[in-house]
């Protein structure tokens, strides 16, 4: 491309500053607010930075209601959910791109339409039958999905990539007499692991994220996740906005560190399932 | 790639010979190995569909047994009986007829903007995807603070700039464009999406373009608009069935409200099954929210074919 002139990239600059502002400033306030004491959060005209930093804000926040509990479900959900995830997926890519069974793409085309399901359109019965089961009010009909193809997306954004690797390698190993296991295991997930790194990411946000799921399966509050903690917080403290971001915070903070490691991984997986879409 | 195909599938014939003395041929090894998303989907998706259908032909809550009673729950929401269901329609049209198509518009923008030579490129690219990855429940909250419209800082710097305020939340006139503002918040993955098309753009085309004299304009109508078709047309469908789906943030911020103003169609459809336990009426509002992404989802692939572009025909089936 062209050097481009002087007043071109002033413009491109302050449009890239101003999107950057409209994207970070919540998240500032959000700490900003979290940091401020009591008596300066009304203030008018507000301080852009609190004066001290009131750290007691958090403890009072996470003293109100068992966060401790909460993060701890949290935890356990979108952990259990990851590794049914990286398993069942990649096992089913593997199906899908690797072995030659017959009726294979059309079998796959078929469970794509997957991907335009609306899961407000299946979440009445899949209540019904865990309730039959006598399994809502437990994490398992959050946990079980993801052990059962865990997202037809991520199987898709598998086969693509293990689609790209090349046939020599099984064909290779075949020779040496392995088997459809060893394949799976000693050459595709190794040269995969960029690929599974991204769907674990994915995975990560839309459990820990989740707050449809919780809301539908969850009653008692021993069992709550963060995402409903937070609301629950929200009903008793709704004017105390100090409080109330302290909160948030402590909920964002996760996301955040995940997003900062794994910026690069995040982007480039998004992008992969454009391009081939 | 065709001839490399067809003689992968001679040795692959060969080998077959070889295969059948294995009691396990790659039937039973496919089947085997995709067991997890075929069982899946018969009991996460086929089952359930099924489920809803009949039971949208039911008066039913847990711990009765479903009863029969044909159209009338399809009767009462189409009469007006239930006073929800045409605030919550007029409401989600209302949400997704604006997000979507302003949301593509901005977000095909900040791509652009994202694809310039400039310092910093990937920094900017990671803050604009950043609110992607926060809690919606959680940005819901912090956006909330943001719009009090008392206390909150954006009214203050409204004020402060001698413009006009807004109740933003609180009135029924402003709630869904305030919505449809923060649902700008989180596009990060619509632009990536685009940045991504636009990388693969080839230099040449631009090139040829400013060979014959063409301005910046011209490159963006003759040349960005058309290569991207296919990436416009994907991320418009996504967004229209994300945006049906649209939860969190009016679960979060409104309730619904004020006075049902945002209403929007999933949560009418959680609040009628699981506030007021009617499953039998709520499957009947999911079998019209099926159907109608479905047609949404058929109709633009039928009316796109005649206005995308796609390099390479063979790369459709």
């Amino acid at each position: 491309m062209k050097k481009q002139s002087m007043a071109n990239r002033i413009v491109i600059y302050a449009l890239l500053i101003g999107g950057s502002l409209f994207f970070l400033f919540p998240i500032f306030w959000m700490l900003r607010t979290s940091l401020i004491n009591m008596g300066d959060l009304y203030q008018i005209p507000p301080k852009l930075l609190p004066d001290d930093l009131s750290w007691d804000n958090f403890e009072q926040a996470l003293g109100a209601y068992p966060f401790g509990r909460f993060f701890l479900n949290s935890t356990v959900i979108t952990a259990s959910a990851m590794l049914g995830v990286l398993f069942s997926s990649s096992v089913c890519a593997y199906s899908f791109s690797r072995i030659h069974w017959k009726g294979r793409d059309k079998v796959f085309g078929f469970i794509l339409t997957g991907l335009m399901i609306p899961f407000f359109v299946v979440m009445i019965p899949q209540y019904v039958f865990w309730n039959a089961l006598h399994l809502t009010d437990t994490f398992v009909p959050l946990i079980a999905p993801a052990w059962f193809g865990g997202g037809v997306f991520n199987i898709f954004l598998l086969r693509q990539f293990f689609l790209s690797i090349p046939t020599e390698l099984d064909e290779a190993a075949k020779v040496d007499g392995a088997g459809h296991f060893r394949i799976y295991l000693q050459i595709i997930l190794p040269i995969g692991k960029q690929a599974m790194i991204v769907v674990g990411l994915l995975t990560f946000l839309a459990n820990w994220n989740d707050y449809l799921g919780p809301l539908a399966f969850i009653t008692s509050e021993s069992n709550y996740t963060l995402m409903q903690g937070l609301t629950l917080f929200q009903g008793s403290y709704s004017a105390q906005w100090h409080l109330m971001m302290a909160a948030t915070s402590v909920i964002v903070i996760p996301s955040l560190i995940v997003f900062l490691v794994a910026q690069r991984h995040f982007i480039e997986g998004i992008a992969m399932t454009g391009i081939k879409g | 790639m065709k001839p490399l195909a067809s003689v992968h599938e001679r040795e692959l014939k060969a080998e077959r010979g070889v295969r059948q003395k294995r009691k396990f041929g790659e039937l039973g090894f496919g089947l085997l190995f995709a067991s997890p998303v075929l069982l899946g989907y018969v009991i996460f998706v086929i089952v359930p569909i099924a489920a809803t259908f009949y039971l949208g032909f039911t008066s039913y809550s847990v711990g009765t047994v479903p009863k029969w009673i044909g159209f009338d729950n399809y009767a009462s929401l189409f009469s007006g009986a239930d006073p929800f269901f045409y605030p919550a329609v007029k409401a989600t049209v209302y949400y997704v007829g604006l997000s979507v198509p302003l949301g593509i518009i901005l977000s095909f923008f900040l791509a652009i903007l994202l694809n310039q030579q400039v310092a910093g490129k990937s920094f900017f690219r990671g803050v604009f995807y950043l609110p992607v990855i926060i809690p919606l429940a959680a940005s819901s909250m912090v956006w909330m603070w943001l719009l009090q419209p008392d206390f909150g800082i954006v009214n203050y710097a409204l004020e402060a700039l001698h413009l006009p305020t807004s109740r933003w939340l609180g009135d029924t006139t402003s709630v869904v464009p305030t919505l449809i503002l923060f649902s700008f918040w989180t596009l990060g993955n619509t632009i990536v999406i685009f940045l991504a098309g636009l990388q693969g753009i080839p230099a040449h085309l631009y090139e040829a373009i400013e060979l014959d004299g063409g301005n910046r304009l011209h490159k963006l109508i003759y040349i960005t608009i058309p290569m991207s078709s296919s990436i416009i047309f994907f991320n418009t469908v996504i967004a229209f069935i994300n945006g049906f789906q649209t939860f969190v943030q009016p679960a979060v911020m409104t309730q619904g409200g004020p006075n049902n103003a945002s209403l929007l169609y999933v949560l009418y459809l959680f609040n009628e099954g699981f506030k007021s336990s009617r499953m039998g009426s709520a499957s009947a509002i999911s079998v019209l929210l099926f159907l109608v992404i479905m047609l949404f989802t058929a109709a633009i692939f039928y009316f796109s074919k005649s206005l995308v572009y796609y390099e390479g025909k063979e790369e459709r089936r």
